[in-house]
């Protein structure tokens, strides 16, 4: 039997939507709201049962027009080291600093993505990051966490 | 009101308010450009220059600023479809295919146009309507307010390409699902956090947008980077074309932003409304009004389809003003930041304010036709180098999108677990987006669900639990109608088709 990926989601939506719905009725309310007509659990709970009925239907109607994706020309194996670096970014952004992980995030991103012009690299990294730093940090004055930089005194 | 006027002007037009107005819009521009930077962050940062100024002159320069972020928000839209705010979400459905066909010059330049016509004409309306329009919006009641989130988020049927009404609908679940993480308003129970903290505030707009666009553009770039049929191989983002506007296209505007800024002022009016719901509404109602040719365009580079929400975004800016002059209710989240500037002279808004300051009410009215002025005087030269930002070759693109995207997220909160999150969500809505789950749907759907709950809690309280509320109020009944309309519309559209 040829099943189709969007079903596939369509079924993946049904079964997070009666996830969604279980969790709705678990929400913990005050005794005194329990039969209100209206307490923190009646939209959630609403919201279950409106998943349940689309993504049911999209599963039980004929698909109208199926998509077809060519996955020999997808490029996963880019994207997902693209997603790794920005993880490794996320989870050392606060630790290092603003501009040490963003130069490197950046720098990194373009060596990966087949960038070899090392110079331009250079200049899009670690000056442009400086200067946007400058214009977040100097000019909007908006505060920009950076134990690294704090750590060498360029920052206060 | 001759008087009122001419006080407005005489405040208005002294050199010092023209300077502010000049410089309001041109940093308004800058920052909103900057994803995750939109009019309220931009507003709330001259909140203390403002202080230095009287009220008239501060007021006027947020307007600036506010219009001018409104305008720079459309241009990262268009350019690198990556809204700042969700009031030009819509700009970004015909404004970014019409700047991947090379075409982004003739794209800012009907931005450009579309809203200085669009703020120009809700000037003139504010200017005559404003006293009628506030006592309207005090009759919506709350079953009128949820009637009009189920007509908005009905309207992204609107949205939708043959056949993916249901997947649009599923889009609307999935981002009232996501609006329901966090607190909830009125009792502060936490609600689908699973004990963790960092989800109790619930999950901030700019992160499901930077994800669910942003992100997820740059991603989907990648990943059908050797794809054949994809698009992003075949145009070039390199062209910036014309910003001239051809006589057809022209013609098609002309009929588009009369009827545009009207639905744009008169949702504006409505407090808690604004442009968002304007934008997405303009460029439902204009799919549907245009003809059956014109219709197939929408989506991948209509003229009437950018036209639409830029001139009613715009509209609602100024139509947003209404209620928090004259009622002292803001009519969206910057106007809400204005009132509290406001508040901060020393001026309580109110009916009253133009009688007992009528030079800051008036001023603010003619200023904001100045503004528009000098938006377009500023923005229409700037256009070529504003474009420039398309001459980024990909490799370099990409993780820039991805570095303004995190930082957006890293400087709103200083928090690892709303990155890790982001990027979850746009790894999601990339798969979503490789089969055509519409992104536009989830997005008004999570900017208006907290309002959604609100009102309906009210609605129901009011009627003890009984859903008469719907049919009570003519007000109510016509809208849920009209709600009915439109899907019998859709559906009877579908089965003519076949």
């Amino acid at each position: 039997m040829n099943i189709n990926t969007t079903k596939i989601i369509s079924l993946l939506f049904f079964i997070f939507s009666a996830f969604y719905l279980y969790t709705a009725y678990q929400i913990q309310v005050f005794a005194f709201d329990e039969n209100a007509p209206f307490n923190a659990r009646t939209f959630p709970i609403y919201l279950g049962y409106a998943g349940l009925f689309f993504s049911g239907l999209k599963l039980v109607l004929p698909e109208p027009n199926t998509i077809k994706v060519d996955h020999k020309n997808l490029e996963y194996k880019k994207t997902a080291i693209l997603i790794v670096i920005a993880i490794i970014y996320g989870a050392t952004i606060l630790k290092v600093g603003y501009f040490l992980t963003t130069s490197l995030f950046l720098f990194s991103s373009y060596y990966f993505l087949g960038e070899r012009r090392w110079v331009l690299m250079f200049l899009l990294s670690f000056p442009f990051v400086a200067a946007f730093m400058y214009l977040l940090h100097g000019i909007l004055d908006i505060y920009l966490r950076d134990p690294f930089l704090q750590s060498i005194g360029v920052m206060g | 009101m001759i008087e009122g006027i001419l006080i407005g002007l005489t405040t208005a037009l002294t050199l010092q308010n023209i300077l502010m107005v000049m410089v309001g819009c041109f940093f308004g521009t800058i920052i909103g450009m900057l994803p995750g930077l939109g009019p309220m962050t931009a507003i709330a940062l001259m909140i203390p220059i403002t202080y230095g100024f009287d009220p008239a002159t501060g007021l006027i320069l947020m307007a600036g600023v506010y219009y001018g972020a409104v305008f720079g928000g459309s241009t990262s839209s268009i350019l690198l479809n990556a809204p700042g705010v969700p009031g030009t979400v819509a700009t970004s459905f015909d404004g970014y295919p019409m700047a991947q066909q090379g075409k982004a010059g003739k794209a800012l330049a009907i931005a450009a146009w579309s809203s200085f016509a669009g703020g120009t004409l809700s000037a003139i309306y504010l200017l005559f309507m404003a006293p009628s329009l506030s006592k309207v919006s005090l009759s919506f009641r709350s079953p009128d307010y949820f009637a009009l989130m189920i007509l908005g988020l009905t309207a992204i049927a609107a949205f939708s390409s043959k056949g993916q009404f249901l997947k649009a609908m599923m889009m609307v679940v999935l981002g009232l699902m996501l609006a329901s993480v966090g607190q909830d308003s009125l009792s502060d129970i936490t609600r689908f956090t699973f004990n963790n903290m960092n989800l109790t505030d619930g999950i901030s707009f700019v992160l499901v947008v930077m994800a669910t666009f942003a992100m997820s553009e740059a991603l989907t770039i990648i990943l059908k980077r050797n794809d054949p049929t994809s698009a992003a191989k075949q145009v070039s983002l390199t062209e910036l074309g014309s910003i001239k506007i051809n006589k057809e296209e022209r013609t098609k505007m002309y009929k588009t932003i009369p009827r545009s800024s009207i639905i744009g002022f008169l949702i504006g009016v409505l407090p808690g409304a604004g442009a968002t719901i304007a934008s997405f509404l303009a460029y439902g109602m204009e799919r549907n009004v245009v003809n059956d040719e014109e219709k197939e365009k929408f989506g991948k580079g209509s003229v009437n389809g950018l036209s639409a929400p830029e001139t009613a975004n715009n509209a609602a800016c100024s139509g947003s003003f209404v209620p928090m002059l004259t009622l002292g209710i803001p009519g969206s989240g910057t106007t809400a930041v204005m009132l509290g500037a406001l508040l901060g002279f020393g001026v309580q808004p109110g009916p009253r304010l133009y009688m007992t300051n009528p030079e800051i009410f008036w001023s603010i009215i003619m200023s904001m036709y100045i503004g528009m002025v000098i938006l377009l005087i500023l923005n229409l030269p700037l256009i070529p180098y504003i474009a420039r930002i398309l001459a980024v070759p990909k490799n370099y693109l990409i993780p820039l999108i991805l570095f303004f995207s995190v930082t957006g997220i890293y400087v709103m909160s200083f928090n690892n677990f709303d990155i890790y999150l982001m990027i979850g969500i746009a790894v999601v809505a990339t798969f979503l987006r490789l089969y055509d789950f519409p992104m536009p749907p989830l997005i008004l759907a999570f900017v208006l669900g907290g309002l959604m709950e609100e009102n309906l809690r009210r609605s129901l309280l009011l009627s003890n639990g009984s859903w008469e509320f719907l049919w009570d109020r003519t007000l109510t009944l016509c809208i849920l109608l009209t709600t009915i309309l439109i899907v019998v519309w859709h559906f009877y559209k579908s089965i003519i088709r076949k």
